[in-house]
């Protein structure tokens, strides 16, 4: 299975598959040792590369929190061959597509020039926000037509940062 | 021995005394409010009645409908757990009236401590030490500037019915006096429908430190030694300790033989705590006395090893006390949180709702009393204190690290708690150090907030896939909105529409 998730705006894509009680697990391309037991309803026992994790659910009819630890996440997952995530596929990968700044921050890195060429997911640039470096990852498979921010610069949520044809 | 005992409370307490008449072989009534039937307290008892709609003063503060119950039931004695009718002497008269034993002081000791400004003429008799001030009530504005002038500022305006800071007021210079005096006056006029407010020296930032007692009705009275009680908000009690970190042995002598006097003085039976203001020379005086179980009573249980509910239960069938002044020890240290269902992003307002998920710590030196369960929902008519989780240890830093060792283990899903505030409070250097007054709290939530690491992102989003193929099927928690707890049965089809959702996915495999 492939899935499109995001955790705090965050884009991840995460290729999870078990086959006789083995799990095979790849987030963002790279391969993750792990092992999951439902524990009980919405609560998940993982081990990823030996170390052990509590992991609860919580949801309500719109949205869905990931607790691990003390942090609380947000979490939206969608599964590429459902058909209502085919659908906004297939709309996203019509026409020009911008990339926004969520959280006001800085960009640290420009990771990708002008009219490269890129793939879905792949990370165009970084911004750090309240400490915390944030990827911002193409929307689609593609040409970067534009990059509007450079390296240094201050940003607003809603600035646009680059622009994916 | 009393056959049958009445609860006249809800939540955690009365599930807290319920287990006590289980305990001591005697038979519990429990009584339910329209939105209380699901409520763990009604699960528990042997028998349950209800007795009326949600509001409160229709129900758990009908003195009427509760004597019903006990006639009803054939109880032969109500415990008033705490809040409620616990201090209610008209309601501890009805009940002499009508036969059956009230759990708790006489009329006299209740009607004497209830007002402030009356027991502190009586203790003023009994040579207790008081803060600076009037005994009686402020006749006018002259009379208040007359006495603060005496005193000093800053000075304390306090409604004689109080309680929980209502009709209370902190002056610092005179010109302040007369309007805080207006405000306090019909502040405690529309709180407790009396308008008398007393004046007091201001002692700034003191520690509240309360000493347990008990009286059986033979004239024993002992002090069962102190709790500290000074992390508070809004007047609020949040988390209290035992014995206080700055009490020794002689200090805590001293203020248990004025504790006993106290208790004395007003002739009073069964268990009552005294109140004390402690300031920065560990000099003590007295506030007030409560005369019920207190909501912290679980830390002196874990320090003495003594049951509370039991031994109050025993004197009201007029036991004597089982054990003299000189065998009560005090063995480890005991720190209570209260788990509220309040939003700490929403300036902890309440934040009722249903209780998707519980995972409830344990293992040593972990008590909880709580009166909620999973999938119960949290109703929005009471106070939203739904559990305390109290940590025993050796000493001090054992409890803490036990209690933060089980907020780890806890999870509350589907409500926001007050969780944070209390990893805030027992990682917090001063609390660690013992160094806390009532502005304590005030002071911590004021400072920069404890910044949660938020570095497992990656770890959610394989979670999240997990859960995915694991849990594909599960039925989101809002379907149950539709008041499970009602005695109707919108519950079950909420329950029941689930139920089909699910099927209906099987058949779709």
């Amino acid at each position: 299975m492939i899935y499109d998730i995001t955790i705090d705006g965050k884009s991840f894509r995460l290729e999870l598959d078990r086959t006789d009680e083995r799990w095979h697990c790849r987030l963002d391309g790279r391969m993750v040792r792990m092992d999951a037991v439902l524990a009980r309803r919405d609560v998940l026992s993982v081990l990823i590369e030996g170390k052990a994790y509590e992991i609860k659910r919580e949801r309500t009819a719109t949205d869905m929190h990931l607790w691990v630890g003390g942090a609380r996440y947000a979490a939206e997952l969608r599964d590429p061959r459902s058909l209502r995530s085919r659908k906004t596929a297939a709309e996203d990968e019509k026409g020009p597509k911008k990339l926004f700044a969520a959280m006001p921050g800085k960009v640290v890195r420009v990771l990708i020039r002008e009219q490269d060429e890129v793939a879905a997911g792949q990370s165009i640039l970084v911004v750090e926000a309240m400490k915390m470096q944030n990827e911002i990852k193409s929307p689609k498979k593609g040409t970067v037509q534009k990059i509007v921010v450079s390296e240094g610069a201050n940003v607003n949520p809603g600035d646009v940062l680059a622009i994916v044809e | 021995m009393f056959k049958k005992i009445l609860v006249a409370n809800r939540g955690e307490i009365a599930v807290r005394v319920i287990r006590a008449c289980r305990e001591l072989g005697i038979h519990s009534v429990a009584i339910f409010s329209d939105v209380d039937r699901a409520a763990l307290h009604v699960r528990k008892a042997d028998e349950a009645y209800h007795i009326g709609p949600a509001a409160a003063a229709e129900s758990y503060l009908n003195i009427e409908k509760i004597l019903d119950v006990a006639k009803l039931s054939g109880a032969d004695a109500i415990h008033p757990g705490y809040g409620f009718l616990s201090e209610n002497a008209k309601f501890a008269q009805a009940c002499a009236d009508a036969g059956v034993k009230f759990i708790g002081p006489t009329v006299a000791s209740m009607e004497m401590m209830g007002s402030k400004t009356r027991a502190r003429q009586h203790m003023d008799v009994a040579g207790v030490p008081f803060v600076p001030g009037t005994s009686r009530g402020l006749e006018s504005a002259k009379e208040a500037e007359q006495a603060a002038a005496k005193i000093g500022y800053p000075v304390m305006l306090k409604a004689a019915a109080g309680g929980g800071g209502k009709g209370m007021r902190l002056v610092h210079r005179p010109e302040e006096l007369n309007p805080a005096l207006e405000a306090a006056q019909s502040e405690a006029q529309r709180a407790f429908g009396d308008g008398e407010v007393y004046l007091e020296k201001a002692i700034v930032n003191p520690r509240h430190i309360e000493i347990q007692v008990l009286a059986d009705e033979h004239g024993n009275t002992v002090y069962l030694g102190e709790r500290e009680c000074s992390i508070q908000r809004r007047h609020q009690k949040v988390l209290e300790e035992a014995p206080s970190p700055i009490v020794d042995a002689d200090l805590r002598r001293r203020m248990g033989e004025v504790a006993v006097r106290v208790a004395k003085a007003a002739s009073y039976t069964n268990a009552g705590t005294v109140e004390f203001l402690v300031d920065h020379d560990k000099n003590f005086y007295f506030l007030e006395m409560n005369t019920r179980l207190q909501v912290e009573h679980p830390v002196t249980e874990l320090i003495t090893g003594l049951d509370l509910v039991h031994l109050q239960i025993r004197i009201a069938a007029g036991e004597k006390l089982p054990f003299a002044q000189e065998d009560v020890r005090i063995r480890g240290h005991a720190i209570e949180c209260r788990i509220y269902a309040e939003d700490p992003d929403n300036n902890y307002f309440p934040s009722p709702g249903k209780i998707t998920l519980l995972l409830a710590p344990s293992g040593p030196g972990i008590r909880r009393d709580g009166g909620m369960y999973e999938g119960w929902t949290v109703p929005i008519e009471y106070d939203p204190l739904l559990e305390k989780l109290i940590g025993y240890g050796t000493d001090r830093p054992q409890a803490i690290s036990r209690l933060v060792r089980a907020m780890n283990e806890y999870f509350l899903g589907g409500i926001k708690t007050n969780f944070s505030l209390f990893r805030r409070i027992l990682s917090d250097p001063d609390f660690r150090a013992g160094k806390v007054d009532t502005g304590y709290l005030d002071r911590l939530m004021e400072s920069a907030p404890h910044v949660v690491k938020r570095g497992d992102a990656g770890i959610a989003a394989i979670a999240a896939g997990i859960f995915a193929i694991l849990e594909p099927a599960a039925v989101p928690a809002s379907e149950g909105k539709l008041s499970p707890n009602a005695a109707n049965g919108t519950g079950s089809e909420a329950a029941a529409a689930g139920w089909k959702r699910a099927a209906r996915i099987e058949a779709l495999k």
